[in-house]
């Protein structure tokens, strides 16, 4: 198919070409990976769609390790117990940090696990694990919970420029085995897409593609290996990126100043509101990043006076939020980081890295709400119910979003292997 | 007529005894080394069954070569130099160029690029760091070649001013490995030094055992912290000058009193899982201990000497464990092919098995003999057989796919995107800017282009990561990005204007786009497209030029080590 019109030797660039015309063009011109009709047919589809109700998943990653006995199951009195005060909560029976007081108010929509139990205590390996429900195994690069999750529920919204899992300020894991398709997206807080502007008319940039893919088609067709095809998808995926009016969905700003200020004038808080844009627009899984909970030294007026005021503001704006819009049924919000904290304060007034007994915070998609999970020691050493594990929390979440724990995956090498890694459903989370 | 039967006859059977043996004498460059490599490789492909991948093109091997040991790709000039030379030895020629004077600086700024990683990561935050003052020596201790036991010797034992200022004294931009690695959160015990350099001078991983037992190798709790010991009497002072921004930091010894206050015996305190609190003193990881003085070396009054420099022992151990050679051994075959014998690289035990056992050992002690020269090892593994192989794959070897978690068997060559840096210096070779872009001043305008890829995680461990990954925004920067825009601009002397004002005709000017960029000529199909948008840019050859510019450097073949 020609790109352009000719006339006299002179190319006429179609003023306002649509963008359905320029996609078809470049569709055309890369159709380097995906099959060019798969690729139109989505350009087709009616826009309404959009609204359609679609589930999605937004992980809170807590980067550095949590204390979340400081948090989510404190001891008031233990020797382990540390200074912090529980407080009543809107859950019948629930207390959580005095320190989380708008938290409190939410935690009817919420429900803590309080009876993790993993072992991996090392940032590197309890990042790995956490995220993809298996431990580092230098065979094998297992997908994590944005990958899986966006592989799982990208059908529902075909007509989606952006890709499927968002992270915003990094710190995610990788899509492993199931291939850079599946790889995070990673923007900053403010929801700054770099290059984004192709800086030539869309019609130069047809051409441009179409002479690229010349070059490209020829290398893939000399079969070195998979990441030759890998580059062209993701230049297909970048193509469509750079024209979609989607792209609205990272400019917390077009928000009401009311809306803002749910969320916080933080880093964090403007990530929560992204992902609630980026999930409306039909993203199936954001992971917004908060880092600095690696307090090995002076944690009790760190977290008092930065990490809790601000993680409190974002993660009540976003659960509240998303509850208002009646989004919640739909998205679940998870609060997780790579593990929790020693019981024991070390000489520094700090606490070192624990995975023995810790917590993590679910809640909306099909999750039952406003109850605790679990029961850890009284000096929160030990958990005393039964205990959970990365798997374990990962089918729960899959399972709430309705996706089948029968999945199964085929590693490259032809291994399959079962989704959340045969993990067990916390069936305390279902009513 | 017999005899000229006989004759085809054996051809044939020569052929023959070819397919089924692959015997072809493999050229070693008269290095035993090579040939050691060599046939230690071939003989795990006959008991893989594999068959390895013919010989990569000239040009691919040339384009190769720079890359790895020089950090970009060959200039036109230097690309057709080598083709037309009809000299047997010019492989090994030109690695002795790329590793002689002529290339000297070169070569020390891309092994600066890849040890400034290695050393100190890519994040900029850590104010104890001091970026330029690493490089500033990695570059002198590359021009040189210094022995790699010295260099570690170095790096260990630093002491000193981290930057190059005018107004302080005795910098030793060395320090910078440790200098960010004492203190984390306000405590200086020297953590991640510990675990830096077991993982990179030993290929050991021992920062899971700080805090337990490994549950999957031999590391016990008391290997991390009696490690750690050697790292006590160091400590990396803040200085500041009238602001309250850190300047610079000294790093120095002195005397450890140990945490009972008893110097003679100057021990530390860890604590066990169940709470119980373990003592340690400095054992190496072999079991060797050393004297448990606290004190530096010094003399007392009656001229007896007492003390010990902890960190100066650790680097001695260092040097005399196997585990040293064989983790650069590991780490450089893993630069050149793309997979080291383990994955990662610096994770050596039971649990991690090597690909090739002998190699690794044998290459480790060969390394050692020859008195642990980089650039002799370099070159053993850029004149070996499966350096030299074509990436494309063959029935006979495509199941040879590291990705997919097997062992790699380096029957083809993996194919491998640039790092960030060598695509940034590659871009200046392509467009010929780099013979004036290449001053101090680039150094700065190429570290904030590298800074946009930079993800931390959050950690203390100062853990990062690059989206410089082959993900949409590489793609983005690659489409659209101000290093594009000027690899492509048309503006007056530049590159793209230098060729398309040639005499030449369009044919060649297109030739040499391609040759500066992916060492090859366009193929048919190209050329035709490219005629293409010549002609619907009639009148506007440069533009036109522009295009297929910007199509090339966005095309896998550029972004790629093939």
């Amino acid at each position: 198919m020609g790109v352009m019109s000719h006339e006299a030797g002179r190319i006429i660039v179609p003023g306002g070409m649509s963008r359905r015309h320029f996609l078809n063009h470049l569709a055309g011109a890369a159709a380097l990976a995906a099959p060019a009709t798969a690729f139109t047919n989505t350009i087709l589809a009616n826009a309404t769609d959009m609204r359609k109700r679609h589930k999605a998943a937004i992980l809170l990653w807590m980067g550095g390790g949590p204390s979340t006995m400081d948090i989510w199951d404190l001891k008031p009195g233990a020797a382990t117990g540390g200074p912090f005060k529980p407080i009543a909560t809107s859950a019948d029976g629930v207390q959580i940090c005095e320190h989380m007081p708008m938290m409190a108010q939410q935690m009817h929509h919420m429900a803590i696990v309080r009876s993790m139990s993993t072992r991996e205590a090392d940032h590197m390996r309890g990042r790995y694990y956490m995220h993809t429900g298996y431990v580092p195994n230098p065979n094998v690069e297992h997908p994590s919970y944005g990958a899986v999750i966006a592989h799982e529920l990208a059908d529902q919204v075909p007509q989606l420029d952006i890709p499927p899992f968002v992270s915003v300020g990094g710190g995610s894991v990788g899509p492993g085995f199931l291939g850079m398709t599946w790889a995070p997206f990673v923007v900053d807080s403010n929801g700054n897409v770099r290059n984004l502007d192709m800086g030539v008319d869309p019609a130069r940039m047809a051409q441009r593609m179409e002479m690229l893919a010349t070059i490209e088609k020829r290398f893939i067709s000399e079969r070195r290996g998979g990441s030759a095809e890998d580059h062209a998808r993701i230049l297909d995926k970048t193509v469509k990126l750079m024209t979609s009016p989607q792209m609205d969905a990272f400019k917390v700003m077009k928000e009401s100043q009311e809306v803002r200020d749910r969320y916080g004038n933080s880093g964090f808080g403007r990530g929560c509101l992204m992902a609630r844009r980026l999930v409306e627009a039909g993203v199936p899984f954001v992971e917004v990043d908060l880092g600095g909970w690696d307090n090995h030294a002076n944690i009790f007026p760190t977290l008092q006076n930065q990490k809790l005021p601000e993680l409190d503001k974002a993660m009540s704006g976003l659960v509240s939020d998303l509850a208002d819009r009646g989004m919640l049924d739909d998205t679940v919000v998870m609060w997780m980081g790579e593990f929790g904290r020693t019981p024991n304060i070390n000489g520094g007034a700090g606490r070192d890295h624990w995975a023995r007994s810790w917590s993590v915070v679910v809640g909306g998609g099909g999750f039952r709400r406003g109850v605790v999970v679990g029961e850890t020691s009284e000096d929160g050493k030990e958990v005393v119910s039964e205990a959970y594990s990365s798997q374990d929390l990962m089918a729960s979440v899959l399972r709430s979003l309705g996706i089948s724990l029968e999945t199964t995956f085929t590693a490259k090498n032809g291994r399959p292997m079962k989704i959340a890694n045969s993990g067990k459903v916390i069936k305390e989370l279902f009513a | 007529m017999r005899g000229a039967l006989a004759g085809a006859m054996a051809v044939m059977l020569m052929a023959a005894g070819r397919m089924a043996f692959a015997a072809d004498p493999v050229d070693d460059f008269g290095i035993p080394h090579v040939r050691f490599i060599n046939d230690q490789i071939a003989s795990a492909w006959s008991e893989a069954g594999l068959t390895p991948a013919k010989e990569a093109t000239e040009s691919e091997w040339c384009r190769r070569v720079h890359l790895d040991l020089i950090g970009r790709i060959p200039s036109v000039d230097e690309l057709q130099a080598f083709v037309a030379d009809k000299s047997p030895t010019k492989k090994a020629d030109l690695v002795g160029r790329l590793l002689g004077d002529d290339y000297e600086d070169e070569y020390a700024r891309h092994w600066t690029d890849v040890w400034t990683t290695v050393l100190i990561g890519r994040d900029v935050t850590n104010e104890r760091v001091n970026r330029p003052g690493m490089r500033q020596y990695l570059r002198r201790a590359f021009s040189k070649n210094i022995p790699y036991d010295r260099f570690m010797e170095e790096l260990v034992t630093a002491t000193g001013a981290n930057a190059n200022r005018k107004d302080v004294d005795g910098f030793n931009g060395a320090t910078n490995f440790l200098s960010g690695k004492m203190e984390e959160m306000g405590v200086e015990n020297g953590v991640q030094a510990t675990a830096k350099t077991a993982q990179i001078f030993l290929g050991t991983q021992v920062q899971c055992t700080q805090c337990h037992n490994h549950p999957f190798n031999k590391g016990k709790q008391n290997q991390f912290w009696e490690l750690n010991a050697f790292f006590r009497q160091t400590r990396s002072l803040r200085r500041r000058d009238g602001t309250n921004d850190v300047q610079w930091v000294e790093l120095i010894d002195e005397d450890f009193a140990g945490e009972g206050r008893n110097p003679e015996e100057a021990e530390l305190y860890y604590e066990l899982r169940n709470g119980l609190m373990k003592v340690a003193y400095p054992v190496f990881i072999d079991g060797t201990e050393v004297s448990k003085s606290g004190y530096l070396p010094a003399t007392m009054a009656d001229g007896t000497a007492y003390g010990v420099n902890r960190r100066k022992e650790l680097a001695a151990l260092i040097k005399t464990s196997p585990l040293f050679p064989a983790a650069i051994v590991n780490r450089m075959w893993g630069h050149f092919l793309g997979y080291g014998f383990t994955k990662p690289v610096d994770d050596f035990g039971d649990h991690n098995p090597p690909s090739h056992p002998e190699l690794l050992d044998g290459l480790a002690s060969r390394f050692r003999e020859q008195s642990l020269d980089l650039k002799e090892l370099a070159r053993w593994i850029v004149l070996s057989q499966p350096y030299a192989l074509s990436s494309r794959m063959t029935k006979a070897n495509e199941r040879d796919d590291p990705s997919l978690g097997e062992k790699p068997k380096f029957s083809h060559f993996y194919l491998r995107q640039l790092q960030a840096e060598q695509l940034y210096e590659s871009l200046l070779t392509a467009t010929q800017a780099d013979k004036t872009a290449r001053s101090e001043d680039a150094a700065k305008k190429k570290d904030a282009w590298m800074s946009q890829f930079v993800i931390a995680f959050g950690t203390d461990e100062g853990d990062d990561a690059t989206t410089f990954n082959g993900s949409i925004p590489q793609a983005l920067m690659m489409f659209n990005g101000d290093m594009i825009k000027e690899a492509t601009s048309t503006g007056k002397g530049g590159f793209l204007d230098t060729v398309a004002s040639s005499p030449m005709p369009n044919k060649a000017k297109i030739e040499t786009l391609y040759l500066a960029a992916l060492a090859r000529k366009p193929a048919e199909s190209e050329v035709t497209a490219a005629n293409r948008m010549l002609a619907a840019r009639r009148g506007d050859a440069i533009g036109a030029l522009q295009d297929i510019w910007w199509a090339v450097l966005n095309s896998n073949e550029f972004i790629m080590n093939r």
